[in-house]
């Protein structure tokens, strides 16, 4: 594949790069990203990925936009209120280039079909919201070996690391399994900067880039940690976990499971 | 002695366990807490037996969800 004139002018500051060039932007029109979640951190991840030229682009969610998004999910807009997530954000994606092809699953993914969907993309993106979802993605992306970047954000606090599983600390290396029911407030009881969601998910963009291209040192190994009120950055050292469930000498996950969904146990609510 | 917990340099008592540092810092969650000491993870049951040695650099990690969170 040779890039167009059109393509040439459009991605000229990536090509200018010495680190990019125009070998370095044909990679990354040939390839594949999956972004699973289009909210707080998948969207900017989307609106960057798209920008850059990544050749395809999947979009998985199986929610609808709501006005409590807007804050901060910043592929939505007012005019999408209610719209499928994945055709809000697939409408911006070609919006912002054409280059791009979109693949949209407006669904949630479980353990029985999260393997086929994965298989097919070079990079995976988790911008999930819940436990049970981020385990399944780390379970499944160690199954097919499938590089992915990991985060997490809750009000001013975020923090995220990428995976080369089999390789590097996945994330049961870290939290071997989801915490107790009602112990972790969500973003919806706890709340969350708005800003936060780009600064996070706009980091997960950069390491699908940097892996695409093969370029500088990934953040594996390491968990980076971002206070917005602080201002800091951490990056915090984590070797791989001999006592992993997954990826540890005597793996005792065999096979991927749905996790449980933490089961409410509040009197009050109504869930 | 001094410690680094989570960056931050901090003097505490000489023979703290990491269970015994876990309240003295006020870590009010415990359960949502994975700890590290000096690069390696920690199992749960762990905690009580780990004596902090000087100079050790512990970090707690939290659970966080975030992203879409329409749910």
């Amino acid at each position: 594949m040779s890039l167009t004139e059109q393509q040439m002018e459009r991605y000229s500051r990536h090509i200018i790069l010495e680190q990019v060039g125009g070998a370095g932007q044909e990679k990354l029109l040939a390839s594949k990203v999956l972004i699973i979640g289009a909210g707080g951190l998948g969207a900017p991840a989307a609106v960057y990925l798209a920008a850059a030229g990544i050749g395809t682009i999947g979009v998985v969610d199986g929610d609808k936009v709501d006005l409590s998004n807007l804050q901060r999910q910043i592929i939505h807009h007012t005019p999408d209120l209610g719209k499928d997530k994945v055709l809000s954000a697939e409408s911006k994606i070609r919006a912002i280039n054409p280059d791009v092809e979109v693949r949209t699953f407006n669904m949630r993914l479980r353990a029985d079909n999260i393997r086929e969907i994965i298989r097919k993309y070079d990079f995976v993106i988790d911008g999930t919201d819940n436990f049970p979802a981020k385990f399944l993605i780390n379970d499944a992306c160690y199954f097919e070996r499938k590089p992915f970047s990991h985060a997490g954000i809750l009000q001013f606090d975020g923090q995220l690391i990428t995976v080369l599983p089999g390789q590097t600390t996945c994330y049961r290396c870290i939290f071997g399994a989801p915490p107790p029911a009602n112990v972790v407030p969500s973003c919806s009881q706890a709340g969350v900067l708005g800003v936060l969601a780009g600064v996070i998910g706009s980091l997960q963009a950069t390491e699908a880039i940097k892996y695409l291209l093969g370029i500088g040192e990934l953040l594996t190994g390491a968990l980076l940690t971002y206070n917005a009120l602080t201002m800091q950055f951490r990056k915090v050292r984590l070797d791989r976990n001999p006592d992993c469930p997954l990826c540890g000498k005597k793996p005792r996950i065999t096979e991927l499971k749905d996790e449980e969904q933490i089961v409410c146990d509040l009197k009050s609510c109504k869930c | 002695m001094n410690l680094v917990v989570n960056g931050k340099e901090t003097n505490i008592n000489d023979g703290l366990t990491v269970s015994q540092l876990l309240v003295e810092t006020n870590v009010r969650m415990p359960q949502m807490v994975s700890v590290e000491v000096n690069g390696q993870i920690l199992r749960r049951s762990e905690y009580d037996q780990t004596i902090l040695r000087e100079d050790d650099k512990v970090e707690f990690l939290y659970f966080m969800g975030g992203g879409n969170v329409t749910d």
